[in-house]
């Protein structure tokens, strides 16, 4: 399988490919982890592939105060292994570890999985938890993006023509605990559960990462974890297959946000391997 | 469009279209055909190659991307003599029909790289990108196993 033909550029910097990115059918091309894939489905052919992989100045992870910053080229591999992340957002090495399988994490970012919006990915639900910003540069200059405005559906953001994802910002939270629930070893979640502190977000549960917002108010009014756990599944409305019935996601998600919550109130035991 | 990577030690240049898929260039333009292309949709591993030192997907990654840097596939790997990592899959019978193996070789290199002595279930979860059809992976985990040691 071969994608449509397309011309390659390779902007030097993040101005140049806002440039390249402005020209009609254009798009931009991270680790190719997702968009290859569907090029080469034909799902989707540009006219352009802007090439911002090997955009160094976008590959960075940094403390600043209580906040860490992390560069959109920033591969889940890198997640996986930096010091900074691993102590001041643990959430986010643990979710990124659990993305595909080794030559995955090699290529893929945290830009583009933000940027893709799959509902079943493992980091957006967790820089979602975190109660993470996406910081964006456009046509129109930079803006922020809270990733609770963000999500707007099945691969859908609000991210406007010609805009990308430069950076993610997330609070220092070490709080955390993440459950993934998949048929087999290299699969998407069927179901997941990311945890950050007080907010517990649900994998492959509706058209986006969505927060168990009654399991978050239960906890906040003294509920015992189980008890809030078991209102994982309230107003969530997950795809109703085969071989994965709603019911049965539902059933996971109380399960899974049961086991999360336990991890990140110190629980159980488990940390990052 | 042209290309410049670094294959196996050598410097290869050439005109390819953009839309040139690595592991293409790898086996149709140099000739190098011992990355095999197994599934096509970035599942099944028998396309892995190192990209500057890294396991990749070569069905998954543009020529174009590549352009600059240096990729090591199966044929790069043995000197005069195998390569401990193809040593190992032979003497523990690591390798049925070998499709699979010159991509899971390639895996199991770049995971020795981060961790050279994997146990079991390391060795299992490192190498879930990589299918077999035939070992039943026990051979392989075995092979995996005596290279690290
Ligand atoms: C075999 C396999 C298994 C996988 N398993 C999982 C899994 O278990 N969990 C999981 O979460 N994901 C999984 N993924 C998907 C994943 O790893 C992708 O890499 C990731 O979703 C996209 O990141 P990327 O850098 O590869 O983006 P690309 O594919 O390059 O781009 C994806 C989209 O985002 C856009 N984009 C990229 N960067 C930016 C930016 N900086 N600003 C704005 N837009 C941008 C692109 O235009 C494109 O539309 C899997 C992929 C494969 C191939
Ligand atoms: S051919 Fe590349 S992963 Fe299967
Ligand atoms: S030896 Fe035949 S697929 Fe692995």
């Amino acid at each position: 399988m071969i994608p449509a033909p397309f011309d390659y550029r390779r902007p030097g910097s993040v101005a140049e490919a806002l440039e390249l990115l402005a020209s009609p059918g254009a798009a931009l091309l991270a680790g190719g982890h997702s968009l290859l894939p569907l090029m080469k489905l034909r799902v989707v052919s540009p006219d352009v592939l802007v090439d911002v992989g090997a955009l160094a100045e976008l590959r960075y992870v940094r403390l600043d105060g209580d906040t860490v910053e992390i560069g959109a080229l920033t591969r889940f591999c890198d997640l996986v292994v930096d010091p900074v992340i691993r102590e001041h957002a643990p959430l986010l090495a643990r979710a990124a570890s659990s993305v595909g399988d080794r030559q995955v994490r090699h290529r893929g970012t945290i830009g583009g999985s933000l940027a893709h919006a799959d509902p079943a990915a493992d980091v957006p639900a967790a820089v979602l938890a975190c109660g993470g910003v996406v910081m964006v540069h456009g046509p129109d200059g930079a803006r922020r993006v809270h990733t609770r405005d963000f999500f707007l559906g099945r691969c859908r953001t609000a991210l406007g023509l010609g805009e990308m994802i430069v950076s993610v910002r997330v609070p220092r939270q070490t709080h955390w605990g993440f459950e993934k629930f998949t048929r087999r070893a290299l699969e998407w979640a069927l179901v997941g559960v990311a945890v950050a502190g007080e907010s517990v977000v649900l994998i492959n549960m509706g058209d986006r990462p969505v927060r168990a917002g009654v399991t978050e108010a239960a906890l906040r009014q003294g509920a015992s974890i189980e008890q809030a756990a078991g209102l994982a599944a309230w107003n969530t409305d997950p795809v109703d297959e085969p071989h994965a019935s709603a019911g049965f996601r539902q059933h996971l998600a109380r399960v899974l946000t049961r086991r999360a919550l336990q991890r990140a109130a110190g629980r159980v035991p488990g940390g990052l391997s | 469009m042209k290309v410049t990577i670094e294959v196996n030690g050598t410097v290869t240049s050439h005109d390819v279209e953009d839309r040139t898929l690595l592991v293409h260039y790898l086996r149709d333009t140099l000739g190098l055909t011992a990355t095999n292309v197994g599934c096509d949709t970035s599942a099944c591993g028998a396309c892995t190659v190192l990209l500057d030192g890294e396991s990749v997907k070569s069905c998954t990654i543009l020529a174009a991307q590549a352009s600059g840097h240096m990729v090591v596939t199966l044929e790069g790997l043995a000197g005069s003599e195998l390569h401990p990592v193809q040593r190992a899959f032979r003497e523990r019978h690591g390798s049925q029909c070998g499709f699979c193996t010159p991509g899971m070789i390639m895996a199991v290199v770049s995971l020795l790289r981060d961790n050279p002595k994997p146990d079991r279930d390391e060795i299992r979860l490192a190498l879930k990108g990589n299918l077999c059809r035939c070992t039943g992976y026990q051979n392989i985990v075995d092979a995996v196993e005596a290279a690290g040691s």
